[in-house]
Order: C-alpha cells, then sequence, then structure tokens
C-alpha cells in the first residue's frame, strides 16, 4: 500500500510504476488507431472517420466477444472497422467526395447502425451485456523484478501486440514494396500511376489498414479493457490518434511516442492530485497539453503532399 | 468535373440514410393498446438510452408497468426515446402534450429547459421531471427529486464500519452538484463513523460523457485502490462498470448506486459488490401516478428521501452474509436520519462547515 501521488509529496516507486502501467493501458488504444492513421494518411487519404471506425469495432468486437469468445471478438471487432473503412474509401478514393464530408459522414453513420444493431441483438441501445476478455500474460523475467512488476505483469496480449506492432509498422512503410508504393501514391500520385502503380488499390489498402486497427482499438476498449460494450465509451480517443499521428509526423514511431505522452497525461489527471489547484485544470491538462503540441510540432512537421487530395487520371 | 458532381450526389445519398436511421431508431410511439375509452393518459420521455439501460430509465419504466398492471385498460400510456444525443427532447414532449396525455414525465435532469418550455405553452398538462426543478414554480410541473445523500450516507457508513485499511474511495460521474450530493453523504457517513478514515474522492471528467468512459472508471478506482482505499462507492452511472471491473481484479470491494448493481453484475464480479445505495424512480413515478388517478397531483418540488422509501442501501442474496453484521447497526442510522438526529448534509461545503461541527459537538 502506498499513499495516493501527490506532487508535493514524495512518491514512491511502485506508484510511478502503478502510474505508468497505467498510461500503457491509456496509451494502447491511441496507438493502434494511430498507426492505422499512418497508413492511410501516408496513402494520400485523411480519415477522420477513425472515431466512428472505433465505435463500430467496440460494438462488433463485444458482440462477437459475446457470442465466439474474446479471440473471434477481437477479429470480427477489427473486421468491423474495415467495412466502415471500405465505405470511407469507396466513397473518397473512387467517388472522390471530399475526404473530410465522408469522414463525418463514417463517424455520424457509425454511431447510428450501432444503436440499431445493439437494440436488435442485445435489446438495449446503449450497453452490451458482459463479455469474456483475453487472459492475462506476464512477460518472462521482466515480470519478477519488482519495480516494473505492474508494468509487465497481468498484462491484455494487445498491448504487447500494439507495441510490437510499431517496428513492424516501420518496416513494412520503409522497407518493402508496399510501403514504397503506399508512399508514393501519397506524395505523387500522378508520378507513381505513370509508373503503373495502381493508385487506387493503394489508397484502398491504405484506408483499410486504418479502419482494421481503429477496430482493433475499439475492440480492446470494449472486450480488453471494460468487458462489456457501451455507447459513447471511445469518448473521442479517434480524434486523439489522429492528433498522435500528425504530432508523431506521419511516422509510426513518432505515432508511439505522441500516443504514449497523451496516455501518460491521462494518467496523471487520473492520479496526481495537486493540492490548491481546481481538480477540472488538472482533468483538462490532457487536452491542453495537445493543443499546446500540436500548436508547437505542426509546423515542423511535413504531411504528404498529396495528403486529403482526391486522386483523378486526367482525361478521365 | 462529372466524378465530382458524382461525389456530391454520394454524400448526400448518404447523409439521406444517416439521417433515416436516426429517426428510425428514435421514434418508437407504444402501438394503441386498447379500443375502449381510457381514464387517464400518461406519458413519458425517457433519456438516452430508454428501457433496457438496467439504471435510470428501466426503473422509470418499472414505476410506469406497475401503474400499468394497477390501472388496466383505465391506463393509457404512450413511452418515448430522444434520438442519438437527445436534441429533441422537447419536440417529443410537445408531441405527447398534442396528442392529449395529461401528465407527462421527463426523466432525467437534462429535461429541465425542455420541460419548463412545454409546461408553459400546455398550462392544463401535468409534467413531472425526475432529478431537477425547472425554474419560476410552474403550477403544473412535478419535480421528484430524491435524497442520494441520505442513502449514500448509510453505504459511507457501510464502507467505514467494513475497510480494513482506514481508507476508502468515491468515483463520480460528471462533476456536477448532483453528484457531489453523493458524495458528501458518503463522505459524511464515512465521517460519522470514524473520522480518521481517509476517502478519496475522483471524478470522471466535467461533461455528460463522463457517466459513459468506463475505461476511466477502471482507471480512477484502480488508482484508488492503489493508493490504499478497499473499498469503492460510485455514482457514475456506466462508468461505474469500470470500477466493478478494478475491484474484481484487485479483489477490493465496490458499491453501486441507483439499481442494486449485484444483480445486473457479472457473476465474477458479483462477491467484490458490497452493497448499493438505490435510488427507487419506480417509486417516485409510481406515486406521482397514483396520487395523480386520485386528483392529487401536486406541483412544485417533491422529495424522495429514507422516509418516503426514496433511497435505500440494498440487500440481496449476494451480499446478505457480508452485510448481515453491520446491518443493525445501518439500520439504527436510518431511523436516526429518519427522527432527524442526524442531518445529512447535501454539498461538501456544507460537510466542511457543519456536518463536522455537528457530529464533533454530540460528542459521538
Amino acid at each position: 500500500m502506498h499513499p495516493d501521488l501527490i506532487l508535493a509529496a514524495g512518491v514512491s516507486s511502485p506508484a510511478i510504476a502503478d502510474a505508468v502501467a497505467s498510461a500503457i493501458r491509456l496509451t494502447t488504444p491511441l496507438l493502434l488507431t494511430a498507426l492505422g492513421a499512418v497508413f492511410t494518411e501516408r496513402g494520400g487519404v485523411v480519415n477522420i472517420g477513425l472515431e466512428g471506425m472505433m465505435i463500430f469495432g467496440a460494438f462488433w468486437s463485444a458482440w462477437g466477444a459475446y457470442t465466439y469468445g474474446p479471440l473471434a471478438g477481437l477479429a470480427i471487432g477489427a473486421v468491423a472497422g474495415a467495412i466502415m473503412a471500405l465505405v470511407h474509401a469507396i466513397v473518397s478514393v473512387t467517388f472522390r467526395v471530399d475526404q473530410i464530408v465522408s469522414g463525418v459522414a463514417i463517424n455520424t453513420l457509425a454511431y447510428g447502425l450501432v444503436r440499431v444493431a445493439s437494440q436488435a441483438l442485445f435489446h438495449s441501445a446503449t450497453t452490451s451485456p458482459s463479455v469474456p476478455s483475453l487472459p492475462r500474460i506476464d512477460v518472462p523475467v521482466l515480470d519478477q523484478i519488482p519495480a516494473l512488476q505492474p508494468l509487465m505483469a497481468n498484462l491484455s496480449p494487445l498491448i504487447v501486440f500494439a507495441f510490437v506492432l510499431v517496428p513492424v509498422s516501420w518496416w513494412v512503410l520503409n522497407r518493402t514494396v508496399f510501403g514504397l508504393r503506399l508512399r508514393s501514391v501519397g506524395e505523387n500520385p500522378l508520378a507513381a500511376d505513370t509508373l503503373g502503380i495502381n493508385v487506387v488499390l493503394m489508397r484502398y489498402s491504405g484506408v483499410l489498414i486504418s479502419g482494421l486497427l481503429a477496430g482493433l482499438a475499439g475492440g480492446y476498449l470494449a472486450v480488453e479493457q471494460t468487458s462489456m460494450y457501451v455507447e459513447g465509451m471511445t469518448a473521442g480517443r479517434g480524434f486523439v490518434a489522429l492528433a498522435a499521428m500528425i504530432f508523431g509526423n506521419w511516422t509510426p514511431v513518432g505515432a508511439m511516442f505522441a500516443s504514449l505522452l497523451f496516455g501518460l497525461a491521462d494518467s496523471l489527471s487520473i492520479r496526481v492530485t495537486i493540492p490548491h489547484v481546481p481538480y477540472q485544470f488538472v482533468n483538462s491538462l490532457p487536452y491542453i497539453l495537445t493543443i499546446v503540441v500540436l500548436a508547437g510540432a505542426v509546423g515542423h512537421a511535413r504531411a504528404p503532399a498529396a495528403d486529403g487530395v482526391p486522386y483523378e487520371r486526367s482525361g478521365e | 468535373m462529372k466524378g465530382l458532381r458524382k461525389g456530391y450526389a454520394w454524400a448526400i445519398v448518404l447523409m439521406l440514410i444517416v439521417s433515416l436511421l436516426a429517426t428510425a431508431c428514435g421514434q418508437k410511439p407504444a402501438p394503441p393498446q386498447q379500443t375502449e375509452q381510457p381514464q387517464w393518459k400518461v406519458g413519458i420521455v425517457y433519456d438516452v438510452g430508454g428501457r433496457g439501460d438496467l439504471s435510470f430509465n428501466d426503473m422509470a419504466a418499472a414505476g410506469l408497468d406497475q401503474a400499468r398492471q394497477e390501472f388496466g385498460t383505465k391506463l393509457q400510456t404512450s413511452e418515448l426515446e430522444p434520438t442519438g444525443t437527445g436534441e429533441d427532447r422537447e419536440a417529443l414532449l410537445r408531441t405527447l402534450a398534442e396528442q392529449g396525455y395529461q401528465l407527462i414525465f421527463g426523466v432525467g435532469f437534462l429535461f429541465t429547459d425542455a420541460i419548463a418550455n412545454v409546461a408553459k405553452d400546455f398550462p392544463n398538462t401535468k409534467f413531472a421531471i425526475i432529478d431537477s426543478c425547472p425554474e419560476g414554480n410552474l403550477p403544473n410541473v412535478a419535480c421528484l427529486q430524491f435524497k442520494e445523500n441520505e442513502g449514500s450516507f448509510l453505504v459511507g457508513a457501510a464502507a467505514a464500519l467494513k475497510t480494513k485499511t482506514n481508507t476508502v474511495g468515491f468515483v463520480g460521474g460528471m462533476q456536477i452538484p448532483l453528484i457531489e450530493k453523493f458524495e458528501a453523504g458518503y463522505t459524511a457517513g464515512v465521517y460519522y463513523i470514524n473520522p480518521k478514515i481517509k476517502v478519496i474522492s475522483k471524478y470522471a471528467g466535467t461533461t455528460s460523457d463522463a457517466f459513459a468512459n468506463p475505461t476511466k472508471g477502471y482507471e480512477l478506482a484502480t488508482a484508488e485502490y492503489q493508493a490504499g482505499a478497499d473499498i469503492v462507492y460510485h455514482a457514475s452511472g456506466k462508468t461505474g462498470e469500470g470500477v466493478f471491473k478494478a475491484a474484481a481484479e484487485q479483489k477490493k470491494l465496490a458499491i453501486g448506486v441507483d439499481a442494486d448493481q449485484s444483480l445486473t453484475a457479472p457473476e465474477d464480479e458479483r462477491p467484490y459488490i458490497l452493497t448499493s445505495m438505490r435510488k427507487k424512480v419506480d417509486v417516485a413515478v409510481y406515486d406521482t401516478i397514483k396520487a395523480f388517478t386520485q386528483g392529487q397531483f401536486t406541483a412544485g418540488p417533491q422529495y424522495f428521501g429514507l422516509k418516503e422509501g426514496g433511497v435505500d442501501y440494498s440487500i440481496n442474496q449476494y451480499n446478505k452474509d457480508m452485510m448481515s453484521d453491520i446491518q443493525p447497526k445501518l439500520d439504527e442510522l436510518k431511523q436516526k436520519i429518519i427522527s432527524g438526529e442526524i442531518v445529512v448534509p447535501t454539498s461538501m461545503k456544507e460537510f466542511n462547515d457543519t456536518f463536522k461541527k455537528a457530529v464533533g459537538s454530540s460528542g459521538h
């Protein structure tokens, strides 16, 4: 037992480890979504529908976990996110609708569809019954070190998966033909097209990957974190993840650090009590941090040149 | 250009689908239930979530069901539920009033402005709102409010009697005076039993989504347990689902709110729910309908406290063994509150300014 973290007083090391463990749990959904966002934006498609894809993933993963178990549930959640992403891709890549408009529509659509489905499947518009989670895992060896114990024991496998996905994403983007083609389509689709790269296919892939990961992030919230679906449980995390991806300069590693920063800020706002400072101020810190960081960082960040620009072959 | 125009067409189609869905999932007027002329027409507009939320709306519905059972065909009822984020609360109330419903309920404090507006336009229709009271003493609006602080006092006392670490916790939803009333009652109950017990209080946020953020509830409760609390009381709606999960994981206790949450919790979390602070919305709804049918509708604030059976702590088959040793003490406190010997504070300010002194001087 240790006291609540109080900034004025001394801080014990298990308290720090607990706070960091909490930060990592809060980071995971942001990280998964932000990694997906890197793929869609590097391919040149802005996706502000991530929040809707997360909502969709959260609901369908809860349904899947309820019906077929947690692993199938998470897979179904990811596929559900990808289905929403497919809608976004059809509308914004094939039909070249403004990507922002399509993203907003996705968010509204997901919200409405999930309500209807929840009413039909769970007989409640806003909540699912309790669903099973994946078994928790311990990182071998490291979980024996007392100071690291809260960080390394009793973890959701998805947390490990999310962090392993960071180097994998880097490798895919920077060291594979697919990654090169995806990036070229985001920078200069006309040149890529001239070289025989299928622009539409590449852009679909990017958007679909973002949907898969956002759906999985929703699944993490519902199946792993809460063991049930609750309407509104994504609480704007899709937008925060988008901000993390931009702050992370459209790179997987950057997105990871930005997600960690937001997760840590969130965890500290939960755990730190600063005497004589209004509680609301501490609670709004993550959001203030988001704005400050974006205002400071975006100047230096560089978006893919053709990000957000629909590609249309001339002469069509 | 052709592609662009095609694109807009698609956007419009998409928007149409969205709005269609939004309408389709919100409006569910109950089919007319009988052909013979009913004596009373009672309507109810739930808050977002509607029937099946296992909480507030469901309890209001239970009150209505009870009245329906008692009055049978003499009572015609209609139930509506707002769409999405609930901007159409006022429109739904107005619809019922125009259809000649004589008594119309708005379930929840978010109806405050809507009910005030509609009540002014339909002076001959009676309205009842739960958990709030519009300003201006409207002659046709009954305000059904609960003394959540009294029920919270009892569960606070229960926590204080059960804690082994001399530290207990509180997780609130949205930080508003209504939820602070729970916190104040709880803190006072703990203090009354033992002033040395520490209460750690945290809130999930300052907007209404603080009631639907179980991830945050889990983190808040985990933080409180890790800081030494062994019992955490939540007054945070669905956010509390995360509190129960944290309790089960840490093998510590939690206290539920509004409904008897031991009954709806998943099996593996049940042993960790000490009790629940019951807020009997069903009693308030039923009593109001009953009074109305007897021609005794009363406008203005009405309070449902321990005395009126509006709040209580819960005993059920799952927690009765855990609670049996402290029940006599809790019932003694209940009587003291009913008799007025203990005045439970309604805000943290009242707790700090008057309650602490009162307890100190009574030599408790």
